[in-house]
């Protein structure tokens, strides 16, 4: 086999596993799925030009030349989607090192590694390109709609940034692995994705609550003042905003940049990827960690298994990296919180739907953790407690790691507004519930490796866990400003928490 | 069973253990000579198709009991349903006198299971997977942990008791694993191809320490594609195919019952396999 063919035949192969995965994240790994999985995203496709049209509908009919508050908008916009890309593609990078499925393999066959690995590094862009055009589809349509052919140009700034994003991710995973070794760098890796992915927005909506005292992102972009620090209308920083707009110039600057980055990137890093992964793969066969010394502690059965759900949580990075990025989003409301303390600022309401919305995220991925992510499942079942008594422990985890999380914000609530701290009380309390009373009907025999992929494998469950975050933070913000449909919300949550039941797998 | 004299580790002799609940205590010392340690009746399982069929099982205390078959026998699903992992079709098991399918709670409190699997937490010690498995167990820490330390030291496994598990081969981990089984001293202990992915060194420890345990009067109960493991360490051997018990006894009793003197057992397992599969 020639160099080229042995090419060209590996990126086949590395497409076709991608194909798999996401035909199997899609379909919860059930071939008999495949055309509503198919029916389900084409009308999760067409629901998504609804929002896109409420959102950037109005921006249609922008033309160039712009003045510089819609430039710094559209390119505020653009650089969220590619710090999204690039999250995703450091955990995609990470995820490549860790997953040792077929590294052996392909390391010790005879085949030039460079060459291979060039063509993994052009997958990991690939993919995350395709994933970024996927999700941009409906909001260029809605431009081309409303504006006319020549936003399609915004397609190839997509490319352009997944290119991009790719090429800086896996430079900065190899680098993290050279600073700080295998050990480290899978975790930081993770929280970098974690803190990328929300800290773009959530440091507007600071600079927004200090300046401006409000969540809303576009009051800081829109201002004069950040106007004035802005780069002349000529700057190479506006070339994202004039690329999508249609200048095509732009456009093919960004896209060369892109591929030179990317190809720069192969060049450099393809030949040391082998190294990397080696150092990786050994690094989960000479892992020392070491406890301290100390007393085995006396208790219940419950406490035992308590404390030991408390002490996997503590030393889980899967968790700490999954839910950071809900915790961050708790920054903005605190600040606001603080912000407003004495007056009776109308923002403060919107810290009310943010709380629940995370307490009840929060609390599905740590149930499934705890409830679904059993790695010793026959021993917690051979141990002489009733099947009951381990639920209940487990649940109890669940609620009180959420509680320790969420009662010093409702705490310095009802300083400010006791009647929004009991509502808002009350809400993280049924939401954390629903979420994880959801995680328990649809349980599943899980490692806890594997909680990254725990939305597959129910598409019900996470669909009512998300609706049933979003129904009690609806519920909470409306009961807070008009009581009468607040109730009428909280009732239709229950009655779709209700229905998720009925569907649930029945048990003995 | 000579190799047993490797291993070092005695257990207590007549460990008390206090159980949360029920401040009856118990020992692993008192138990009639020809008592059952299990007695399973009529036990059945369908899957796809009969997995165990019927099975009447009956295992005496203080037995080393191995349970050999071809794969998909029914081995690993009989002693699941034993353990309480699997909910049987029909049939009763009965552990010490105890309805295990009635009061699974009080038959499991005298029972430990060992999958082939070696299922422990990554992110727990050694150390700290014991102190786990004791407290499930209601075992007073002043008895559980030096207990739990002599166990990790005669497997061992004495300095790595404070590494978190993650980086542990299969080897390590199946100790971990069969330590905590051990942790608890029970009266009863079912293990499923214990000694797959342990080196000799440590699978002669494993065979040793669980030699230890049948002579101060624990019942072993074993399945094992190793048939010299079988035939040297079990004082009777039971063997299952297509769900169904085929043949039961000594080695002597399986050589008397095949109608060859000085047939090993892998002749015998061979010819009694042969013939149900005919049938």
């Amino acid at each position: 086999m020639s160099p080229a063919t042995a090419l060209s035949w590996f990126a086949r192969h590395e497409l076709r596993l991608a194909w798999r995965e996401w035909f199997a994240m899609m379909t919860g790994g059930r071939r008999r799925r495949a055309r509503l999985a198919v029916v389900g995203l084409l009308a999760f496709a067409a629901l998504l030009h609804l929002p896109a049209w409420a959102v950037i509908g109005r921006f249609a009919d922008l033309e160039l030349p712009l003045d510089k508050s819609s430039l710094i908008v559209i390119s505020a916009t653009i650089f969220l989607a590619w710090t999204l890309m690039l999250s995703q593609a450091i955990e995609s990078v990470t995820r490549v090192f860790y997953a040792r499925a077929d590294l052996d393999l392909i390391m010790s066959s005879p085949a030039t590694l460079a060459n291979l690995f060039s063509v993994r590094i052009a997958a990991i862009a690939l993919s995350v390109t395709v994933m970024a055009l996927l999700f941009s589809t409906p909001f260029v349509d809605v431009l081309v709609i409303g504006g006319g052919p020549r936003w399609l140009a915004a397609f190839g700034v997509v490319v352009a940034m997944g290119l991009s994003a790719a090429a800086i991710a896996i430079a900065v995973t190899l680098l993290l692995f050279r600073l700080i070794g295998p050990a480290r760098t899978r975790f930081v890796a993770q929280v970098l994705a974690a803190v990328i992915g929300a800290g773009f927005v959530i440091a507007l909506q600071i600079a927004a609550i200090i300046s401006y005292g409000t969540l809303s992102r576009f009051t800081i972009l829109t201002s004069g003042s950040l106007a004035a620090y802005a780069p002349d209308l000529d700057s190479i920083w506006w070339w994202p905003a004039r690329a999508t707009m249609g200048d095509s110039t732009a456009l093919l600057l960004l896209l060369a940049l892109g591929l030179v980055l990317l190809g720069s990137v192969m060049a450099i890093f393809s030949g040391r990827y082998a190294d990397t992964a080696i150092d990786a793969a050994g690094y989960g066969t000479s892992g020392r960690r070491l406890a301290k010394e100390r007393p085995f502690r006396s208790g219940s059965r419950q406490q035992a298994l308590r404390h030991k759900e408390f002490m996997l949580l503590w030393r889980d990075p899967w968790l700490i990296s999954q839910s950071l990025m809900q915790l961050l989003y708790l920054v903005p409301p605190a600040l606001l919180l603080w912000r407003s303390f004495a007056d009776n600022s109308e923002a403060r309401m919107l810290i009310t739907p943010v709380m629940v919305m995370a307490a009840g995220q929060l609390a599905g991925g740590l149930a499934w953790l705890t409830i679904s992510g059993e790695d010793a499942p026959d021993l917690v079942a051979t141990a002489p407690l009733s099947p009951s008594s381990v639920t209940r422990a487990k649940i109890e985890v669940v609620l009180i790691a959420t509680a320790a999380i969420f009662t010093p914000l409702v705490a310095a609530l009802a300083f400010a507004s006791p009647y929004q701290a009991a509502v808002t009380a009350a809400a993280v309390i049924i939401g954390a519930a629903s979420a994880t009373a959801i995680q328990l009907w649809f349980r599943v025999q899980a490692r806890r490796s594997q909680f990254r992929r725990r939305q597959t494998s129910s598409r019900l469950a996470t669909f009512a866990e998300a609706f049933s975050s979003i129904g009690w933070a609806a519920s909470a913000a409306l009961l807070l400003a008009l009581p009468i449909a607040g109730i009428i919300s909280g009732l239709i949550t229950a009655g779709l928490i209700a229905i998720t039941w009925k569907c649930s797998p029945r048990r003995e | 069973m000579a190799e047993f004299a490797a291993v070092r580790f005695t257990a207590p002799k007549r460990l008390r253990v206090m159980v949360a609940g029920n401040a009856k205590p118990h020992g692993v010392a008192v138990m009639k000579p020809d008592s059952s340690a299990l007695e399973v009746r009529g036990l059945t399982k369908r899957f796809d198709r009969l997995a165990v069929d019927s099975l009447d099982l009956t295992i005496h205390a203080g037995e080393f009991y191995a349970l050999v078959g071809p794969n998909g026998a029914g081995k690993t699903t009989t002693l699941r349903m034993v353990a309480g992992l699997l909910r049987p079709d029909a049939g009763a098991v009965s552990i010490f006198g105890i309805d295990a399918l009635q009061t699974p709670v009080a038959a499991k409190q005298v029972m430990a299971w060992v999958s082939d699997e070696p299922m422990i937490y990554d992110k727990l010690t050694p150390l700290e997977y014991l102190e786990f498995v004791a407290g499930l167990w209601g075992i007073a820490p002043s008895i559980s942990q030096p207990v739990a330390e002599d166990l990790l030291a005669s497997l061992g496994l004495g300095p790595h008791r404070h590494e978190r598990c993650e980086g542990f081969s299969k080897g390590m981990r199946q100790k971990v694993a069969l330590a905590g089984a051990l942790v608890h001293d029970p009266r009863l202990i079912i293990l499923d191809e214990p000694l797959t992915g342990l080196d000799a060194v440590s699978a002669r420890h494993v065979k040793g320490l669980l030699g230890e345990r049948v002579r101060a009067g624990c019942t072993v109960i074993m399945t094992t594609h190793i048939l010299e493991v079988a035939e040297r360490m079990a004082d009777r051997i039971g063997v299952i195919a297509s769900g169904r018990l085929v043949a039961e006894g000594t080695l002597t009793e399986l050589r008397q019952q095949n109608g060859h003197a000085d047939t090993s057992l892998e002749d015998l397992f061979i010819a009694l396999v042969t013939l149900q599969a005919a049938a």
